[in-house]
């Protein structure tokens, strides 16, 4: 399979300080690859340098082989990048409907299948659907997160921890819908519940302190206990 | 934010108070509620503009009042200059908005790439620059002097302007309602809720707070023009920063971002204003009525901080919620 982004030796600074300090990271076509690392490791940023909302200082951020480094945000998501932020930035004075219609720049035919393949994967979407996006509960605003970034024909996925502060039977959910979506895009995945991760990823990029430390196959990671108790915390 | 279909509710409330206004002076034979009523409605025309950038664009600006001005001063120039006919007020009106529109693009451009603060820090430099150039430029403005000017003949007969002000209010608000549920206007209120958020959806935010600034100048414009005529007199008080914060109270007293609320301010604050300056005749302490104008301004924002019609419209939609089937993720841990 082939790469559908690449990143290279990536520095990024917020401010005076030096978050990322060289991450590498691949995420090949059809295939979910999940970044791990403790809290403060660099992998929320990792996402935000992506997209060009916190720019990188050096390094190179390639997609479908053009350099988008140096794009503004609204390039990179027009290139057909979907992100997911952490807080799921759901817009709270819109509807169920106008959340996912803003998203929408075309109501082509494709588009609209897309619409209802993802409202038939998130059925509360439709039971919502006049319902102000502020008033749904955490679990619903993440899945109405995930459509919004997913029904704009999104090549890539980008999505940060869709699990936080969600109840075991949501994140099943949650999870259930990511393994279905895989089926139609590439996913990158920031996420600290490991066995959500080792469940659904193909590939894990280790970050720690602003570096990657190691990636490869889930499977590997799985067994290796000495890695997940240095870098995770579990074992 | 749903464009309300034809017989709604809502359409039917918009209906009765047209029918209502539309009969008052026949039935109320009140120059001085007339006149009241006229003003309500070009402050309506100009809260409404402000509450395009306030409350669907969530931009603060301080500089609202030169668009309002620019409107003023191109119609009591027109009607001094040339002669006080419809067709020149019309092309009066025409003038401004464009003059606005220039000038609100060119504004936007320059600041909207700021963030809130600095923003609304530049728009009051750029219109206190303006406003020292009407002063300065006595040829034309007559300064702070200011200068009168006759208003077309029909205009002479108050309940004819009445009707034209209230005609223009009526389109002004129609327009405004489809704007702000079209799809552009659904950006627009992304935007005031998350500006990166929106531009990782890809849209370039700089562009729609333009236009959204483009429309807020044009329609303060025309306010602007319609105030002139009214008072048949233009001075540069009309582009000082009390216009704008006329505005800006009239939008949060009624409620930011519901287009109906800066109508609803409107009326509050100019009866408000009325009767709380008349009580002096028979109260010196209203003397000091702006005091008390004050106090009705924080007991307002303290009880209502939505606004009056965004706190009603907040109390309906719980009041809605009570009879909805308990979430199926209610377990949830709240975030």
């Amino acid at each position: 399979m082939e790469n559908l982004l690449k990143l290279h030796n990536i520095h990024t600074h917020i401010g005076q300080y030096h978050i990322l300090q060289g991450i590498d990271f691949e995420a090949k076509e059809g295939e979910v690859s999940v970044l791990l690392g403790r809290n403060g490791a660099g992998k929320t940023t990792t996402l935000k340098t992506i997209m060009g909302l916190t720019p990188a200082s050096s390094g190179a951020v390639h997609y479908l082989n053009q350099d988008i480094t140096k794009k503004p945000t609204y390039d990179i998501a027009n290139l057909g990048i979907g992100y997911v932020p952490e807080n799921q930035g759901i817009f709270g004075q819109l509807t169920v409907e106008e959340n996912l219609k803003v998203a929408i720049r075309k109501e082509t035919p494709e588009i609209m299948e897309k619409q209802e393949y993802v409202l038939n994967l998130f059925p509360d979407l439709k039971k919502f659907w006049k319902k102000a996006g502020g008033n749904l509960s955490g679990g619903q605003k993440q899945m109405l997160a995930m459509a919004r970034a997913f029904v704009n024909d999104s090549k890539l996925l980008l999505i940060d921890e869709p699990s936080k502060g969600l109840a075991p039977i949501v994140i099943e959910k949650v999870m259930e819908a990511i393994v279905e979506m895989k089926k139609q895009t590439t996913i990158v995945l920031v996420e600290q519940n490991f066995l959500m991760a080792s469940n659904i990823g193909d590939t894990y990029t280790l970050i720690d302190d602003g570096r990657t430390v190691r990636s490869g196959e889930m499977s590997e990671l799985i067994q290796n206990d000495e890695l997940k108790q240095k870098y995770l915390g579990i074992g | 934010m749903n464009q309300p279909a034809l017989l709604s509710k809502q359409n039917i409330i918009f209906a009765i108070l047209l029918v209502v206004l539309v009969a008052f002076p026949f039935v109320a034979d009140s120059r001085t509620l007339t006149i009241l009523l006229t003003q309500i409605f070009i402050f309506g025309i100009l809260a409404m503009s402000y509450d395009i950038l306030l409350g669907y664009t969530g931009i603060v600006s301080f500089g609202h009042a030169m668009f309002f001005g620019i409107g003023a001063y191109s119609t009591a120039i027109m009607l001094k200059e040339i002669q006080p006919t419809i067709p020149v007020f019309i092309g009066s009106i025409v003038v401004g908005m464009v003059l606005a529109g220039i000038l609100s693009f060119f504004v936007g451009l320059l600041t909207l790439r700021l963030k809130s603060h600095f923003f609304a820090m530049l728009t009051l430099a750029i219109s206190g620059l303006l406003l020292v150039v009407a002063e300065k430029w006595r040829s034309v403005t007559k300064g702070n002097d200011g200068f009168t000017f006759r208003a077309p003949d029909v205009f002479k007969d108050r309940i004819v302007f009445y009707f034209c002000v209230l005609a223009c209010l009526v389109i002004v608000f129609l327009i405004l309602r489809r704007f702000v549920n079209s799809p552009l206007g659904r950006v627009l209120i992304a935007i005031r809720e998350n500006e990166q958020r929106t531009r990782s959806l890809g849209f370039k935010t700089l562009h729609y707070k333009v236009i959204s600034s483009i429309v807020a100048g044009v329609i303060a414009s025309l306010a602007g023009s319609l105030y002139a005529i009214s008072l048949r007199f233009v001075n540069t008080s009309m582009m000082t920063m009390d216009i704008t914060l006329d505005a800006l109270l009239m939008t949060i007293i009624g409620g930011v971002g519901t287009l109906v609320g800066p109508l609803v301010g409107s009326v509050v604050i100019e009866f408000a204003q009325h009767y709380l300056s008349g009580l002096a005749r028979d109260y010196p302490i209203f003397e000091r009525w702006i005091i008390f104008f004050g106090i009705i301004y924080i007991l307002a924002v303290v009880f209502f901080p939505k606004g009056i019609v965004g706190s009603i419209l907040t109390k309906i939609s719980k009041w809605k919620q009570r009879d909805q089937v308990p979430l199926p993720e209610s377990k949830e841990r709240s975030k």
